[in-house]
């Protein structure tokens, strides 16, 4: 085995490319959740006029593949004349992507609260954001968390998308060392095992919150 | 007319309609401080949709409702919010928040709508669990508490808020008979207390000792009304009576 190859080449340079990625995927993963909670709520109680907005938000970013928009933002964009650096792209691309999918998730975990608790909550004197934030949301996230994280799962592996916009990560500095070397196979298979470091962390990571969120009644016992 | 004689609650000619079916006919009733009004008739009387037209959970198409002499606004949120805060209502199937055990299902609106600091919160929510018999209860959730336990958090939930009258939709409805009784009691200490109450239910015996005036309700409308005896004594000949006499045969049936 070529360990000259793998200790001065392919490792230094994917682990440059993996603090890349978790540069892209934490804020991507954070902000991506949060506004798809807002997202799906809107979705979910909002005015119709704002709910039929949010629906087709949704419907525009699961509905386009996400090269697509990323190509727009990086590429299209500066014909507006706003002009974003690779990274920022991508972030933004991430976080209006994963967030109509969190949305999802957290629109079929609102319709699981009985209606009931609203009235109850509302009956004190709760205004319609406070029972939202309050009673509605903490219990909905926590029925939407397996999704939620299947969606942070997806999002580590689909944040190798920003090399195709220049902005140089896991993938992208691992595909420059397999088209210089043509070791295509002994790259990919080593990028392949980070990505399953990573999902491997993110799994427990999100077992972990579960775990603390736990309250009797939900979920299994 | 003096101040005493003022109703605590004035509801005037509240009508509603929904899915194209008139659900209330111009309802109105007022209450004096201290009363127990009880409202009973059939299933699809309007009973529910009655008491949370009072409190605007359900928009009243028309009429209007008057907390001490003033006017409720609904379309102000500021002055509907304030109004619900002086309005406790129970429901049915105690719609407890899932996610928030005993103690903080009680202290959470001290919390975000009185505004109360944590600890006085606390200190609130444990005094009324202890006065419905729960203050070994304060840190279990709802899915660990018994339908009766549950009712009577939510009892102390709403007293916690302070309001000057309670609305009850059928409190005990939803409980196995054995938890009944630790429900009405809990009911019956606040009626004594000289809590304002207007109650929703189908527990004849109860409303009998207890009631300041019967509402019989039916189609929509205040069909009788008047003192208990008057109206469920066996030969009034009151709709309200042959109502009655048929829920007993059924309880008798059951048991």
């Amino acid at each position: 085995m070529d360990t000259a190859f793998y200790a001065t080449q392919l490792i230094p340079a994917l682990n440059r490319g993996l603090v890349m990625s978790i540069k892209l995927i934490i804020p991507s993963g954070l902000v991506g959740l949060g506004l798809g909670i807002v997202i799906g709520t809107l979705r979910t109680f909002g005015h119709p006029v704002i709910r039929k907005a949010a629906n087709g938000y949704a419907m525009i970013f699961r509905g386009t593949p996400l090269l697509v928009q990323l190509f727009l933002l990086y590429f299209g964009l500066p014909n507006l004349g706003i002009y974003l650096d690779a990274y920022t792209a991508a972030v933004i691309g991430f976080i209006l992507c994963s967030s109509a999918y969190h949305s999802e998730y957290i629109r079929g975990g609102l319709l699981s609260i009985k209606k009931g608790q609203i009235l109850a909550a509302q009956s004190m004197g709760f205004s319609t954001f406070k029972t939202m934030v309050n009673i509605i949301l903490p219990q909905a996230v926590r029925r939407a968390l397996p999704g939620c994280g299947n969606e942070i799962i997806y999002l580590i592996k689909y944040s190798s998308l920003a090399y195709i916009i220049t902005c140089i990560e896991l993938t992208g500095e691992g595909k420059i060392i397999a088209t210089r070397t043509f070791r295509y196979t002994e790259v990919f298979l080593v990028i392949g095992f980070y990505y399953l470091v990573l999902v491997t962390m993110a799994t427990f990571l999100l077992q972990k919150i579960e775990e603390k969120l736990k309250i009797p009644g939900f979920g299994k016992a | 007319m003096t101040e005493s004689k003022e109703p605590v609650l004035r509801v005037d000619n509240i009508c509603k309609i929904l899915g194209g079916k008139k659900i209330l006919r111009s309802v109105s009733f007022s209450l004096q401080r201290g009363e127990l009004k009880v409202l009973i008739g059939p299933s699809g009387a309007g009973k529910s949709t009655l008491l949370q037209c009072i409190n605007f959970l359900i928009p009243p198409d028309k009429g209007h409702v008057w907390l001490e002499g003033t006017e409720i606004q609904s379309r102000r949120k500021r002055d509907l919010y304030a109004f619900r805060q002086q309005v406790g209502m129970i429901f049915q199937d105690f719609n407890l928040f899932d996610h928030l055990n005993a103690l903080e299902n009680v202290a959470i609106s001290l919390r975000k709508v009185k505004k109360m600091n944590r600890q006085a919160a606390r200190d609130r929510a444990v005094a009324e669990l202890e006065r419905v018999g729960l203050g070994d209860k304060l840190g279990l959730f709802p899915a660990e508490l018994s339908g009766g336990q549950k009712q009577r958090v939510s009892i102390a939930r709403a007293l916690a808020m302070d309001p000057k009258i309670m609305l009850l939709d059928e409190p005990t409805s939803a409980l196995d008979p054995e938890l009944i009784g630790e429900v009405l009691s809990v009911i019956r200490d606040l009626a004594r207390g000289g809590m304002t109450m207007v109650l929703a239910t189908h527990q004849i015996g109860f409303t009998r000792t207890l009631a300041d005036e019967v509402l019989f309700m039916e189609n929509g409308s205040i069909i009788e009304r008047g003192l208990p005896e008057e109206l469920l004594s066996p030969n009034s000949g009151t709709r309200s009576r042959d109502f009655c006499s048929r829920l007993d045969e059924l309880y008798a049936e059951n048991e």
